[in-house]
């Protein structure tokens, strides 16, 4: 048997409903599916001067997908819209493991993901999302 | 219990009993990490001894290409395709071995025959699916559909997930040029009562199309009695290797149809200026086949049809019925599919409510080493109806036993009270 997938701090946030919903005026909207499972996310973003100013996410899946995306928005406010390609890079990374590090520290309870292959889409679909809405937002996404 | 109607009489008795008894005829019981509870069959069916050894023989002691070579290796192996195919004409009911098309499974299968159809629409014809379908039974038609300025109309599907067959006389009608529909529901294991649909499709010369995937590893088939025009199996679901499969058809129906792919083995003669096609079956068999695939899955059909499927229908019939009780006993838990055993296989689709099937599935391994299927199943239209996304699903195999059941409903129990 595998290590458990389903540890306390991912059934926490999977259940954190905090972001969940859509903003009423996003400056940019992005979805990604997973076509596997027919799991969604849609991400709404607002920016001010480059920066991500406010999120949220509509997410239709799996524990393990509303707990990434979860995590994900909550990191994301404040932080450079130039990051969003950066962060969907380092998760896959991360999940591949090529990188021992978590694009950030909240996401290193998704560690007993890495062993599951199949469900690294799982978490990773919430980042394609947020680096969509940023490319949409209009600014170059540093590889 | 009464046995079901998708079970033809059984063709022969041997001493091997349904469940525990008959997974020393499958390796990976041997092999695999315990526990292993295996309830995905209607995704593949584990490969039996016999169609495992005779891949190994292939591969291994008698590799040649088929319908080519003179030397002895090389006639051989034409020679143990050929005798596949009549394996394989007697597994469906047919006695003219030509009328079976090797295929690389099913959804090549009903390409062969989307695309061989399609010459025949004219824009405005109809062709009539279900809501039932998997995606290879709706997308080939989607594609000849739109090439011929078509028409594609489903019918819908009960509470209960079986095909609401009422509508037919709304449905069809004189434009109505092509019925196709799946023999066993690969998500809510309905059975297809395909002779109303031969009325249905006789009562306007359609043709009738049946996708069998779902019902070929439960024992041997009469395609002739079905009533169908043509018909598609795989043989990974059916216990042998992946990457072959059978499309029959009649022969005036084969004969009609344009190739799918061109390519070596399908020719009489070749020109720069014109290509003249071989006749069927070799016409749709283009390329170097997948001969080991092909030669284990006849001895899969070998095999099989030595079975008492007559007492395989009862215990799968039992586990189901023990499935389907052990289910309500759960909290939140929805079926998606027949309440009932008749005209059912051991199929069984279910959600929990605030449970995503992926958890459910993950978990299932996790805590019980039980093996499930979660997501749309490649049927999103039928998810559609349901008003879901993904179900989880549990389908049976003959070698399955009470002790794989009683794993799921724990695993599921223990799933529900960790996310709950």
């Amino acid at each position: 048997m595998t290590e458990s997938l389903y540890n306390q701090a991912i059934i926490e946030a999977g259940k954190d409903k905090s972001h969940a919903g859509r903003l009423e005026h996003p400056d940019a909207t992005a979805t990604a599916d997973n076509p596997l499972c027919g799991d969604r996310v849609t991400l709404d973003l607002c920016t001010e001067h480059g920066t991500i100013t406010d999120l949220a996410h509509t997410t239709r899946g799996c524990l393990l997908t509303k707990a990434a995306a979860a995590l994900l928005v909550r990191h994301a406010r404040g932080r450079p819209l130039g990051e969003a390609r950066a962060l969907q890079t380092r998760a896959k990374a991360y999940l591949e493991g090529e990188s021992a590090e978590p694009p950030f520290a909240e996401l290193a309870v998704m560690a007993p993901v890495k062993a599951v292959k199949s469900r690294h889409d799982c978490v990773t679909i919430a980042f394609d999302a947020l680096a969509e809405a940023a490319a949409h937002a209009g600014e170059e996404q540093p590889k | 219990m009464t046995a079901n109607a998708a079970h033809p009489t059984s063709t022969g008795a041997t001493a091997t009993r349904p469940g525990r008894d008959l997974r020393r005829h499958f390796p990976i019981f041997r092999h695999v990490e315990q526990p292993f509870h295996f309830l995905d069959n209607a995704a593949t069916g584990q490969i039996c001894e016999a169609a495992a050894e005779a891949l190994l023989h292939f591969e291994t002691r008698a590799r040649a290409n088929v319908k080519r070579g003179v030397y002895r290796l090389a006639d051989r192996a034409t020679a143990a395709f050929d005798a596949a195919r009549a394996t394989m004409a007697r597994y469906i009911g047919e006695t003219e071995k030509n009328s079976v098309v090797f295929t690389s499974g099913a959804t090549a299968a009903l390409n062969i025959v989307a695309h061989g159809l399609a010459a025949r629409l004219r824009s405005g014809d109809e062709i009539l699916l279900t809501t039932l379908e998997h995606h290879s039974n709706i997308v080939p038609w989607q594609l000849a559909a739109e090439a011929r300025g078509a028409v594609l109309k489903a019918i819908p599907v009960t509470d209960e997930g079986r095909l609401d067959l009422d509508q037919l006389d709304r449905l069809v009608g004189p434009k109505t040029r092509i019925i196709a529909a799946t023999h066993v529901s690969n998500v809510t294991g309905a059975v297809t009562d395909l002779q109303r649909l031969r009325a249905a499709a006789d009562s306007v010369d359609a043709v009738l199309v049946v996708d069998g995937a779902q019902r070929a590893p439960h024992g041997p088939i009469d395609v002739k009695s079905l009533g169908c025009d043509l018909y598609a199996f795989s043989a990974h679901k059916m216990f042998a290797a992946t990457g072959a499969g059978v499309l029959w058809g009649k022969p005036e129906l084969l004969e009609s149809f344009a190739p799918l792919l061109g390519g070596g083995e399908m020719i009489k003669h070749v020109t720069f200026e014109k290509t003249s096609f071989a006749p069927p079956p070799h016409r749709f068999e283009a390329g170097t086949p997948p001969i080991g695939a092909v030669l284990a899955m006849a001895a899969a059909a070998d095999w099989l049809a030595t079975l008492d499927w007559r007492m395989l229908a009862e215990h799968e019939l039992t586990l189901t019925a023990r499935l389907l009780d052990g289910l309500q006993t759960l909290n939140g838990i929805r079926i998606i599919g027949p309440s009932g055993l008749q005209q059912r296989l051991g199929v069984v689709s279910f959600e929990v409510d605030g449970v995503h099937a992926h958890d459910i599935c993950q978990l299932a391994d996790q805590l019980e080493g039980v093996a499930l299927r979660g997501g749309h199943h490649c049927c999103q239209p039928l998810m559609a109806r349901f008003a879901t996304d993904a179900t989880a699903r549990a389908s049976l195999a003959p070698y399955n036993d009470s002790a794989d059941i009683d794993a799921l409903v724990r695993g599921l129990d223990r799933t529900i009270r960790l996310l709950t």
